[in-house]
């Protein structure tokens, strides 16, 4: 500390317009940390890597299908939903379903708490920016990290089914590609937002992450048991007497079921994935039963019909992300600075 | 000296005929609730420009919520405020632009060296490229962190972040700097470094310091003007020197030394007019000496340098005896808990030596708990 030093300071002219919106500062900044993370580096080999078992399988069940198939549409796709039918390894498509969220919540359980934990929040606020450029910044990073990971991940994949199979994607099945990666992306931001909340909420990352893994293993493994047991209760489909409450039953069931987000999910990626998935309800009168017991086999829908199909599941994921993402922000807007 | 050359931008002699309106920090009856608690109480502060200005009290005075309305990062819940001439409730970008703070227990990313962690402040605050660069090793150098800029900050040591922090109020170039307890867990030669740096940042860029702080001794020696807060009020306003005037026992105090073998000093000192006690500090030899009224020191003194030869005394050492800033402060919170309003003239309560037993209480308690210590230890 030298009285030369500091007389060696050169004010920078202060120029105001150029200046950047706050969020892509803070956006910028937390990008640049998760790249270099470890945690980004675990996870991007652990699902890397864990892809590939399921895809090695999945090469060698389509071959033995490839040589019944009298029509190639959506054979590419096949790599995802496919798995060798004595085997425990679930299908790619299972499988992103559900680790994908942990994605999610490892990017974000720490994102609010670490700052306040470590003293830098109050500097960070401090600064000429909007209280919500901080959070909106680091929800942006996140996104961008999961979609950085995801589109690894299918590159691997479709490169992957490439050279094993030789069998080039149709330029419609490159479009369902693109979708259902989309759509993937939303089903971990929603995981992300979520990871967001409890960074707000608790003030010990640790507690977060438990928090996060914990609500990751209620829905992924005994959600469907949960949401099933609650559904038969609700709607005893065995117990219809004719085939008509049948029906009845089994629509109120599904729509159950639905209110978890890992259906929606998987719903939706398999009506993307595979275009002769011609229906997601069970019909619900005899007519409709009818009417699918007399369509073709073979037959297969367009993107745009599969879409039309699957746009309530869409808008459902994307509005559940928003309302998760906009809790964690206005929560976080209310909070003290202080702790 | 290049200081003689530089431009500088405000001087702080410059802008005095500006007087109190053009006071970068002013409140008005700036009140906070949490709930039922009053954590600020109706505080009426102004901070002049190119002043330190120290804001004394516990923890839990109120001091860090004050500077949080101060910055818009807390919504008053009633009264007003002006940071450089605008309402931080309102226009709290603006402030935050021209404003350099900081935060009680300062932090950074320890994963990110300290060039690095000033260069994304820089970053939120518009500025970019080699004019930042250039300002970022400025303001290192000036708090003497340039050979530590490219470590990382995990490894820095706590009085290294705190001029870090420092470093990293004065990137965005502020008129105002606000510093929340800037001295706390440092070592006694890390405070003096920075205390001296405060100094020298309100020299040379004219720049006005509000800090707060719990540790009053420290503060004493930096700070133009305190003020006293307690329980979300400011109980007492000014420079040292008058607080003393307001809040003290009416008294200057002496400290006489002669040397050990001389005859007893005591009557003869009593004897000067105006002394009104002299008393023996076993523990030191010296004698501490109260004159009354405070005015009559400097006389004071010269009679116990005639007395002291009259008699044969042998003088080794006498000066004056700074108020303490601690003192002033208990003296002050003792007159506020009984009820006194704090305009109050002090001559009503000179009498009653309630500091004076205030210092009692706590040193018997300081005397019990090395007691109950030692009977541990030999237990």
């Amino acid at each position: 500390m030298t009285a030369e030093a500091a007389a060696e300071v050169q004010h920078p002219r202060r120029v105001e317009p150029r200046r950047r919106a706050g969020w892509i500062i803070v956006a910028r900044k937390e990008l640049a940390d998760h790249l270099v993370s470890a945690r980004f580096v675990i996870l991007l080999l652990v699902l890397g890597a864990a892809t590939i078992v399921p895809i090695y399988l999945a090469t060698d069940a389509i071959r033995d299908v490839a040589n019944r198939l009298t029509d190639t549409r959506g054979a590419f796709l096949l790599l995802f939903l496919l798995t060798q039918s004595d085997s425990p390894v679930p299908n790619v498509l299972t499988f992103v379903a559900i680790v994908a969220p942990l994605l999610g919540v490892a990017f974000a359980f720490d994102a609010i708490n670490s700052e306040r934990a470590d003293g830098t929040l109050p500097r960070l606020l401090s600064q000429p920016i909007y209280r919500d450029d901080v959070i909106n910044g680091k929800f942006a990073a996140g996104l961008a990290v999961i979609a950085l990971v995801m589109f690894s991940v299918f590159a691997i994949i479709s490169g992957f089914g490439m050279f094993r199979l030789g069998i080039v994607p149709s330029g419609d099945d490159i479009i369902r590609l693109v979708a259902w990666y989309a759509i993937t992306v939303v089903w971990v931001g929603l995981w992300l937002a979520l990871g967001l909340v409890l960074s707000v909420a608790m003030r010990r990352a640790a507690n977060a992450a438990l928090a996060g893994f914990g609500i990751w293993i209620a829905i992924a493994i005994f959600g469907s048991l949960v949401v099933g047991a609650i559904a038969g209760v609700l709607a005893p489909v065995a117990s219809a007497g004719s085939l008509e409450e049948f029906l009845g039953l089994t629509g109120l069931s599904e729509t159950i079921q639905r209110l978890l987000p890992l259906t929606l999910y998987q719903e939706a990626s398999a009506v993307l994935l595979r275009p002769d998935v011609t229906t997601v309800t069970t019909p619900a009168t005899i007519d409709q039963y009818e009417q699918l017991g007399q369509q073709i086999q073979g037959q297969y829908l367009a993107f745009d019909q599969s879409v039309l199909l699957i746009w309530p599941h869409v808008v459902a994921l994307v509005a559940m992300t928003a309302l998760c993402f906009a809790a964690a922000y206005v929560w976080f807007m209310r909070q003290e600075v202080r702790a | 000296m290049t200081t003689a050359t530089r431009p500088s931008r405000r001087r702080r002699g410059g802008t005095s005929e500006a007087g109190n309106t053009a006071s970068p920090i002013r409140t008005r009856a700036l009140t906070k609730h949490y709930g039922a608690r009053i954590a600020v109480d109706a505080l009426d502060l102004e901070v002049r420009r190119g002043e330190i200005f120290g804001l004394l009290g516990q923890n839990g005075a109120g001091k860090t919520t004050t500077i949080l309305m101060l910055l818009g990062l807390t919504e008053p819940s009633g009264g007003s405020s002006r940071v450089v001439g605008l309402d931080p409730a309102r226009h709290p970008l603006e402030v935050k632009r021209k404003v350099g703070y900081l935060p009680d227990a300062v932090g950074f990313y320890g994963n990110m060296t300290g060039r690095e962690n000033l260069r994304y402040t820089a970053r939120l605050n518009g500025l970019g490229g080699a004019d930042a660069e250039a300002h970022i090793d400025a303001v290192l150098a000036q708090v003497g962190l340039t050979d530590r800029a490219d470590g990382r900050t995990d490894t820095y040591s706590r009085g290294m972040i705190q001029r870090l922090g420092i470093a990293d109020a004065l990137i965005k170039d502020p008129d105002v700097l606000i510093l929340d307890e800037p001295t706390a867990s440092i070592d006694p030669i890390g405070v003096i470094e920075i205390l001296e740096l405060l100094r020298r940042l309100v020299r040379e860029r004219g720049m006005t310091v509000l800090l707060s702080s719990h540790l009053l001794d420290q503060v004493q020696t930096v700070c133009d003007r305190v003020g006293i807060f307690a329980h979300g009020r400011l109980i007492g306003v000014g420079t040292v020197a008058e607080l003393a005037a307001t809040f003290g026992d009416g008294a200057a105090h002496l400290e006489a030394t002669f040397q050990p073998d001389a005859p007893d000093p005591g009557p003869a000192l009593r004897a000067i007019d105006g002394i009104t006690d002299a008393a023996l500090d076993a523990g030191t030899g010296t004698w501490r000496i109260a004159v009354r009224p405070s005015g009559g020191s400097a006389a004071a003194r010269e009679a116990i340098v005639e007395t002291a030869a009259r008699h044969g005394l042998r003088l080794t050492g006498l000066h004056e005896l700074e108020p303490s800033l601690e003192d002033i402060y208990r003296a002050a919170v003792a007159g506020m808990s009984r009820g006194f309003a704090v305009d109050e003239t002090i001559d009503e309560r000179a009498d009653e030596h309630a500091d004076e037993h205030a210092d009692e209480g706590a040193d018997d308690r300081i005397d019990e708990s090395v007691d109950a210590r030692s009977e541990e230890t030999s237990a």
